[in-house]
């Protein structure tokens, strides 16, 4: 640790005499993990803005009845876009991201396995999400018809076929994620290959931190769902290119068949976005509660539990379509399973904090946070997960609900938890812990806001995806409130951007270990030098800095 | 756990490259098995329009060129790293000249089809599936053989020497792989299919 501290001088600075055009020619030419890294998740974060604003558009046309804020048709382009934006351009890159920047990092290895094989995989993705996003522009000077996409994030058939879907906007939904799903699969095969075949020595499986482990679920999981996803967009484009019949039901063709393989990829993806945040907290937490993480290995067992389940409970989305009642069953029971492994999880990051002596930083709030809203957002689901409450609830608000409190109650508040823990890593500088606390309030109550009330708004029966509502059937109110919380939210994340602003203005060192952490990462200098580690400290347990810190009680003796 | 100092990470065989194609092969079945799914799905559902009964035959001598191509494949790798350069050459050539045959057979069942038939994959669901599903795999063939050919020519021109066996080897694993999503395909198509 002392060894590197003479290197922790920040790469943006210590190049000073370099050109603009030097510094965009490296940007753009690297195959650093790190440096791709940071692009994955600064693009992400720049698409979460766009898809922040158009969720504002929305809830600002539903924050009164009968409001024409927004045109039927421009709300439908808002909400494809929207969920295609926070799903393939916002959640994927900002765990690939992670993923690439630490996972080298915490098994001590210079890079990833293949990093031409990654940096090719951050610019597919890149250029899909602009592909997509070309379609405002694009898309409305060829037919006149329509802009950018309108079919819904998961594009049901009949809807997207050429006679409901004219123009080419449907075409831009499907390139842009095509493409971006290939960078996806490059990525999630460097991430497995890295971790399997890259680690330093004394870094075995059974001491990898466990944020690597559920990188390594998660890229299994993309690399099983992806393909999925784009064979099924395949295969739509021949039908709207070749005349192809795949589900073209006058034809003979199935609706219901999109259906199936969209889910087939779409439910692995909720948990390709929801692991990552197990993965973030499950560093988080034992850092900031002193502790040794609890049951470790139940950890991994219950995350490669997840995974296998994830392959069998795609058809829980479609309870409403009729598949008749012994796939309903089966679904319904193997969609409850999934609590237990998830269960289990939240009592071992419980036990973790359980006597510990906490430390409530900013990474640690948002952490703790995640746990009540991650409870929440399981306990829906297992309440969505019983067929006929579905049958009643579906497509309602309380769906759209309960998915928000998994992706923002769950992903983004330890997305933003890992951003305040891992960022002085990233880029030198710590971040202000005042403006943290700030933006976690704001957010946290903007959140609550927004999405808690927004249960109740399903419950009395308003349909997701309308445009407006009538004013007597009692919505207002809840609307309101639920849109109130967007500038809430807004505010929280106006915070965080000018954390990171001051982060980059202030240049306050961060050194090596500014939390007092035990993985590797932490043994390098911040941000770490290009060839990541000077030497490495001897890994014999799964706190290898910690044995480094504590000779005297090292964990090898314990584990 | 242990007293014993770091313990060394042996992976044995399995180094990046091994593990990265054999997650690129997974991910490629992945995509293979959902197009297997439709064609299975909607087999004796196409209304009208030739049936695969009727104007499908056992493509024979096109299954035992892609098969045995795997055989000489692998000979290949063994001669490359064994530095038995022609021999290699030679099992190298027999792999290309295998595969292209397998490519030439698709060709003239799809001329067949298209011609005299009149299936194309806008006819009926079989043409949809069929023509997909035996398309992408024969797309897969032949970036194989542009692969191989690429060895090919570096072997011809002396490039490739036996510390290169183990990258030629992780082609030929891609080759495999193609030769074995051609079993499924076959069974699938002409066998279940008919």
């Amino acid at each position: 640790m002392a060894s590197s501290e003479g290197l922790s001088v920040s790469t943006f600075e210590k190049d000073a005499e370099k050109t603009w055009l030097d510094h965009m020619h490296e940007w753009v030419s690297t195959v650093d993990h790190k440096k791709l890294g940071l692009l994955y998740i600064f693009s992400g974060l720049f698409f979460f803005i766009l898809g922040g604003i158009e969720a504002s558009a929305m809830r600002a046309q539903l924050a009164v009845p009968a409001n024409d804020l927004v045109e039927p048709a421009e709300f439908n382009r808002l909400f494809t876009m929207h969920g295609t934006t926070m799903v393939f351009l916002v959640g994927m890159p900002i765990v690939t991201g992670f993923g690439n920047y630490l996972i080298p990092l915490m098994i001590g290895a210079r890079d990833m396995a293949f990093p031409r094989l990654n940096a090719w995989g951050f610019w597919m993705f890149l250029f899909g999400g602009i592909v997509l996003y070309m379609s405002y522009f694009a898309s409305m000077g060829l037919y006149g018809a329509g802009t950018a996409p309108d079919v819904g994030w998961f594009a049901y058939s009949p809807l997207t076929g050429r006679a409901f879907s004219r123009g080419n906007a449907t075409d831009y939904w499907i390139l842009g994620i095509l493409l971006s799903g290939f960078g996806s699969m490059s990525g999630a095969i460097n991430m497995l290959t890295t971790t399997l075949t890259m680690r330093c020595p004394g870094m075995t499986m059974r001491r990898i931190p466990l944020f690597v482990w559920m990188m390594l679920v998660v890229s299994f999981l993309m690399l099983l769902a992806l393909p999925v996803l784009t064979a099924a967009q395949v295969m739509l484009l021949f039908d709207r290119y070749l005349g192809a019949h795949f589900f073209d039901t006058q034809a003979g063709g199935d609706a219901v068949l999109w259906q199936h393989f969209f889910w087939f990829f779409g439910h692995p993806e909720v948990y390709i976005l929801i692991i990552p945040g197990f993965a973030y907290a499950s560093e988080i937490i034992p850092v900031f509660s002193r502790k040794v993480i609890f049951g470790y290995v139940t950890m991994v067992a219950a995350s490669i539990c997840i995974g296998l389940v994830a392959v069998g409970v795609w058809a829980h989305h479609m309870f409403t379509v009729g598949m008749g009642r012994g796939l309903d069953i089966w679904f319904a029971v193997i969609t409850m399973v999934v609590g237990i492994p998830t269960g289990i999880k939240l009592f071992n990051w419980i036990a973790t904090m359980y006597g510990g002596k906490i430390r409530f930083k900013v990474p640690m709030l948002f952490a703790i946070a995640f746990i009540g809203q991650f409870l929440i957002a399981g306990l829906t689901g297992i309440m969505l997960s019983g067929a006929p409450f579905t049958w009643q609830l579906s497509d309602s608000y309380f769906v759209v609900a309960h998915f928000h409190y998994v992706l923002i109650g769950g992903l983004l508040f330890t997305v933003f938890g890992a951003c305040y823990f891992w960022f002085p890593k990233m880029l030198g500088w710590m971040m202000s812990e005042r403006i943290g606390r700030w933006h976690f309030v704001l957010f946290f109550i903007g959140f609550h806001l927004t999405f808690t009330t927004m249960h109740i708004q399903g419950l009395l029966g308003m349909p997701r995806r309308i445009y407006t509502y009538e004013p007597d059937r009692g919505w207002a109110i809840w609307n309101a409130i639920t849109s109130a919380g967007v500038v809430l939210q807004g505010l929280g994340v106006a915070f965080f951007l000018l954390a990171i602003f001051l982060a980059f203005r202030q240049k306050k060192p961060a050194g090596p270990d500014p939390w007092d952490a035990w993985t590797l990462e932490w043994s390098t200098s911040s941000p770490p030098p290009e060839y990541n580690f000077l030497s490495l400290p001897e890994v014999r347990s799964r706190r290898p800095l910690w044995d480094l810190k504590h000779p005297e009680d090292p964990d090898w003796e314990h584990e | 756990m242990n007293q014993s100092a770091v313990d060394p990470i042996d992976m044995g065989n399995w180094n990046r490259g091994r593990v990265g194609m054999i997650c690129l092969i997974f991910g490629e079945s992945m995509f293979f098995s959902i197009f297997v799914v439709a064609y299975l799905f909607y087999v004796g559902k196409s209304g009208h329009g030739p049936q695969p009964s009727e104007v499908l035959s056992f493509p024979y001598i096109a299954t035992a060129c892609l098969l045995s191509s795997s055989i000489t494949a692998g000979l290949a790798v063994r001669a490359i790293a064994r530095s038995h350069r022609w021999l290699a050459v030679l099992a190298l050539g027999i792999t290309i000249g295998l595969g292209a045959t397998f490519i030439a057979f698709t060709a003239i069942e799809w001329y067949g089809l298209i011609v005299d038939h009149g299936l194309t994959i806008r006819t009926n669901l079989f043409g949809t599936t069929f023509y997909s599903l035996v398309g992408f795999h024969a797309a897969h063939v032949i970036v194989g053989l542009c692969m191989l050919s690429l060895i090919f020519g570096l072997l011809v021109a002396g490039a490739v020497h036996s510390e290169h066996a183990e990258r030629v080897e992780m082609v030929t694993w891609y080759w495999h792989f193609v030769d074995a999503v051609w079993i499924v395909v076959f069974s699938v198509v002409y066998i279940i299919g008919i």
